[in-house]
């Protein structure tokens, strides 16, 4: 178990956990049978993660497609049904909760959805869309319903008032996304989980979208859990950086610590593949390509998961024994039996 | 609006600067996509014809008793005609005379009428309970879900008109049990179509996002998932309109609206004609023409509005 | 397995004599009813000598893909109006009729796109679909052809190339499948092979396997490649020359090191500035440039980016800026970056 030390932002002193995560399981059971279904298996999209959360900092979760890493940020929700383990939110475990309680609780943590596109209901104009949660919590309006809520929402996120009455339609990317934002702050929670929240945006506007989610952190106090794929992205907005592998977290480090001394061998191979805008340094570069594909979440391979594909792999405990996620430095935790030894250089790369 | 606003948000500002200042948005004001689809209608062609030929059937409906030129009960012609010689089209007549004498194109204004009723009456039966039943099955899933479909699929297992033939044969021989028929089997198809739109809506990331707000699941599935799924439906109901005229006049040809030869009807009209069918061809012509023109309009408005509301149209 | 070696600072081979493939002037309207025209390409002009890889880099809105379709000739028969001249290897291809379009795709030039799933057929294995290029262009029989695609399997790095010719694209991973289309095209040994976003939609971990592929086609069979992407990473990488587009222009081209060394126009600037590195310092907030790609002036009236550029003034309003080229560098732009002092350089 680590417990994850907060340097970056301002906001983050102490380690007061907001949100701490102990060994989540989420499986999808794999049905099969004409008349009634049968359990045959089961999907383990998520398979033992633990995690914690220092109030006011922002955690990062990195991983490539079939790591689970959206099935945790919407199991740790409650979006989705979890299949065991702990979600202790200040304190109060969400897993048990059920009906009027879980409703409630979701006053306090939202989410920014991935497709701008598709996570607004098309038929709404944008002032019911971000009334919508002040209504369904009951929020009590002033006179003239919520539309000066609405409008300081827009303002925040940096969108005129005339938007409240345009559909999602007539926006851009970019500020359909600042639309889904708002959204999720209207009830002033205190975690919000974002899935992808620039990954479907253009290029130069990922930035400004960026740049907002930090200012709306130091502005409300806010928590976050990032989810992407893109290690920069990650990087610049994360003070704590968990990698994930089918399933679970492989590393988990300081985002400084991460990417200067990176140590499980698929962190290397995710850092060595991303491409940098300078062609000197891709040029020089040594990409560490691995080899095969990603094991199913049905059939994960047994011992270390990601022994199949790693460059590093060794004949003895790598196949055999699932490493745990262990403390070799402070605040960074790899999942690998040779961690030091591959930094040491003492195990080198097979082909 | 309130004075006591922060910093006043200009409305519209085109952006240049540093980051985090008002973002610009477009010029037209709000455009739901209802008005979207309304606007992409008003430019189609097929849609304008089809408009135009419903809007004509219904005003031929609506004001047959001033549209007639002869009362479709009266005989005018009952002195001239004979089982050898029914006169066509003429200046008097123009659609001719039908074997008891009557005025054809009088008869077939007023046969709009129960067209109209009968699509009309039999479409709102059908697709309310078709509507009911799938909404049910596409909020609850489960079990409730599961008897909705067997019972679906129950009812298209028996080919629709041999259904619809069979309901009005038990219910007996009126107009009533025609448009009762005719609702019955149209019902599991609007069942299967908002079931399954709504399934298809439910895992959409809007309404996952808006059950993580915390709205109620009520709220969710009526206020969200519902109007989402509504649009082929919508189509469906127009095109439904088309069949049910068809189907109407197909049940009375074979007599199962009953006897009652006071209003005319389409189909019996073609049934009527039968005998007569070498020496009259413009007995069958001419209703025949009305029924297709009729579910013509529909059917062509039916598929502009399945293109309009598409969803990839959308912009 | 580290990526091919890059020769002597090129990634092709250096040009000589006449482009494989020039493309002047090409402009491309899409005519809608009932809506105003839009112009997708205007007046785009680019070179691709043989054995060379040109990018061509841009965002959604910047013409760049349908470009590349209009080189190849897969843009719809109707609502669209093609100008301009494209010319492979001295044929002018916007001239052809679909007959001599056919035999010229898949054999000198061939195409790759972005979602390798919806690209391949997905009821036809996908041995059968590689086949079927064989022998199309290349006359091959049925036993040859299959012995042929087993081995262009093997070429892209697909493992056990065999028993996957039996397979059905859905049975293929995303990269797999990216690989068999890559194969696919390479089947008749096109000169020119155009990428179109070929791994945009893959993980980074394929993307490098991709991306190396590419390049060793390019140094190792002396393919040429037009890269169609929205990465400046995946561009300094691959491309010897650059071109950047903007709302159907091209705003800036320069060889690689070059461009990023030195970029002129600020809508290239501002897109290094704020796209975050891995090697760049953190805790500094991003610079992103203002607006949104939607945010656009039409060239008619000025420069497109002038809503959304921090130099802009009236100079940049009236008539379109012209592209002008100093020393194999060409930018559109009236204050371009280099007429700062070094100091100033990026904003």
């Amino acid at each position: 178990m680590t417990t994850t030390s907060t340097g970056g932002t301002p906001a983050a002193r102490g380690t007061d956990t907001l949100l701490s995560v102990r060994d989540l399981k989420v499986h999808f059971p794999i049905t099969r049978g004409i008349i009634r279904d049968k359990v045959v298996g089961a999907v383990k999209a998520v398979d033992g993660v633990s995690l914690d959360v220092a109030r006011g900092s922002t955690y990062g979760l990195v991983g490539e497609s079939g790591c689970g890493k959206s099935t945790l940020g919407r199991g740790i929700l409650r979006l989705t049904g979890l299949t065991s383990g702990s979600v202790l939110f200040d304190g109060e475990d969400l897993a048990d909760l059920k009906g009027e309680r879980l409703r409630h609780a979701r006053l306090r943590m939202q989410m920014v959805f991935q497709d701008p596109m598709s996570s607004l209901d098309p038929r709404q104009d944008v002032e019911s869309s971000l009334s919508e949660p002040l209504r369904a919590h009951g929020v009590t309006a002033g006179p003239g319903g919520h539309g000066q809520t609405v409008r300081e929402l827009l303002h925040r996120v940096g969108l005129p008032a005339s938007a409240a009455s345009r559909y999602p339609h007539e926006f851009s990317g970019g500020q359909r996304q600042r639309i889904g934002i708002a959204r999720a702050i209207a009830l002033r929670p205190e975690l919000v989980v974002a899935d992808e929240p620039v990954s479907a945006l253009d290029v130069s506007v990922q930035a400004q979208v960026i740049n907002l989610l930090e200012e709306l952190q130091d502005a409300l106090g806010l928590t976050y859990l990032v989810i992407a794929h893109d290690l920069a992205v990650v990087r610049h907005v994360s003070d704590v950086v968990g990698v994930m592998y089918l399933g679970g977290i492989v590393e988990e480090a300081d985002s400084d610590a991460l990417y200067e001394s990176p140590l499980h061998p698929y962190t290397l191979a995710l850092m060595s593949a991303i491409p940098v805008p300078d062609p000197e340094i891709e040029d020089r570069r040594e990409r560490i390509i691995l080899r095969g594909d990603l094991p199913s979440p049905a059939d994960p391979p047994t011992g270390c998961r990601f022994s199949t594909r790693c460059p590093f792999v060794q004949a003895t405990r790598c196949t055999t024994e699932r490493p745990d996620l262990r403390e070799v430095a402070p605040g960074h935790a790899v999942a690998c039996h040779y961690a030091e030894q591959i930094k040491a250089g003492r195990i080198t790369r097979g082909v | 609006m309130s004075d006591r606003r922060p910093d006043p948000v200009p409305d519209d500002a085109a952006v240049t600067g540093p980051p985090g200042t008002v973002e610009h948005v477009a010029e037209e004001h709000g455009t739901s996509l209802g008005k979207q689809a309304l606007d992409r209608l008003r430019h189609d062609p097929l849609a304008l014809v089809g408009l135009l030929l419903i809007l004509g059937f219904v005003s031929v409906a609506v004001f047959a008793p001033w549209l007639a030129p002869y009362d479709p009960l009266d005989r005018p012609g009952q002195g001239v005609v004979t089982p050898t010689n029914i006169p066509g089209p003429s200046a008097e007549h123009w659609m001719g005379l039908d074997s008891l004498g009557r005025d054809e194109l009088s008869r077939v204004i007023f046969g709009a009428r129960q067209s109209l009723l009968v699509g009309v009456v039999s479409l709102l039966l059908g697709a309310s309970v078709g509507i009911a039943l799938g909404l049910l099955a596409g909020a609850f899933g489960g079990w409730v879900d599961a008897v909705v479909m067997r019972l679906t699929d129950m009812m298209l297992a028996v080919p629709g008109l041999l259904f619809a033939i069979g309901i009005a044969a038990v219910l007996g021989q009126s107009l009533l049990s025609v448009m009762v028929a005719i609702a019955v089997i149209n019902v599991p198809i609007f069942v299967r179509l908002l079931r399954g739109s709504m399934l298809a809506q439910r895992n959409a990331d809007y309404v996952v996002a808006v059950r993580s707000l915390g709205v109620r699941d009520r709220q969710v599935v009526l206020g969200h998932v519902l109007p989402n799924s509504l649009s082929p439906v919508i189509v469906q109901g127009t095109l439904t309109l088309a069949t049910a005229i068809i189907d109407a006049a197909a049940l009375s040809f074979l007599g199962l609206s009953g006897g009652d030869p006071g209003v005319p009807e389409w189909g019996r009209m073609l049934a009527e004609t039968q005998r007569f069918l070498a020496s009259a061809p413009h007995l069958a012509f001419f209703p025949g023409i009305a029924i297709v023109l009729a579910a013509l309009g529909f059917t062509l408005l039916g598929e502009s509005m399945r293109e309009a509301l598409d969803p990839k149209y959308r912009r | 397995m580290s990526g091919a070696t890059v020769l002597g600072g090129e990634i092709g081979r250096p040009s000589t004599g006449e482009p494989l493939l020039q493309v002047r002037d090409l402009g491309v309207r899409f005519t809608r009813r009932g809506r105003a025209p839009v112009q997708a390409v205007d007046g785009v002009s680019f070179d691709v000598a043989a054995g060379r890889s040109v990018g061509l880099v841009g965002e959604s809105g910047s013409g760049k893909s349908v470009t590349s379709l209009a080189v190849m000739g897969l843009l719809p028969p109707r609502g669209v109006e093609v100008t301009g001249s494209v010319r492979l290897d001295g044929t002018e291809l916007l001239e052809l009729d679909d007959a001599a379009r056919r035999d010229l795709r898949g054999a000198d030039m061939a195409m790759v796109f972005q979602d390798p799933m919806s690209s391949l057929n997905p009821v036809v294995q996908v041995g059968v679909q590689v086949t079927e290029v064989l022998r199309r262009h290349r006359g091959m029989g049925r036993a040859q052809a299959r012995d042929e695609a087993a081995d262009l399997l093997q070429r892209v790095g697909i493992p056990e190339p065999r028993r996957r010719l039996k397979d059905y694209p859905h049975q293929l991973s995303g990269g797999m499948r990216q690989r068999a289309l890559i194969a696919m095209s390479l089947a008749c040994e096109p000169r020119l092979l155009i990428a179109d976003e070929p791994t945009t939609a893959l993980d980074v971990t394929i993307q490098a396997q991709i991306l190396d592929l590419l390049r060793e086609l390019v140094v190792g069979t002396g393919t040429s490649l037009v890269l169609i992407t929205h990465d400046l990473g995946v561009v300094a990488g691959l491309c010897d020359d650059v071109h950047v587009m903007y709302s159907g222009r091209i705003v800036e081209s320069a060889g690689r090191r070059e461009l990023f060394a030195r970029p002129e126009h600020p809508y290239t600037g501002g897109l290094l500035a704020s796209v975050p590195r891995l090697d760049a310092p953190r805790g500094e907030p991003l610079r992103p440039i203002p607006g949104s790609p939607t945010l656009t002036r039409p060239w008619g009236t000025g420069c497109a980016f002038e809503p959304r550029c921090t130099r802009s003034d009236d100079a940049c309003v009236g008539d379109a800026p012209p592209l002008e080229t100093v020393r194999g560098h060409g930018v559109r732009c009236v204050h371009p970056l280099g007429a700062d002092t070094p100091a100033e350089e990026t904003r």
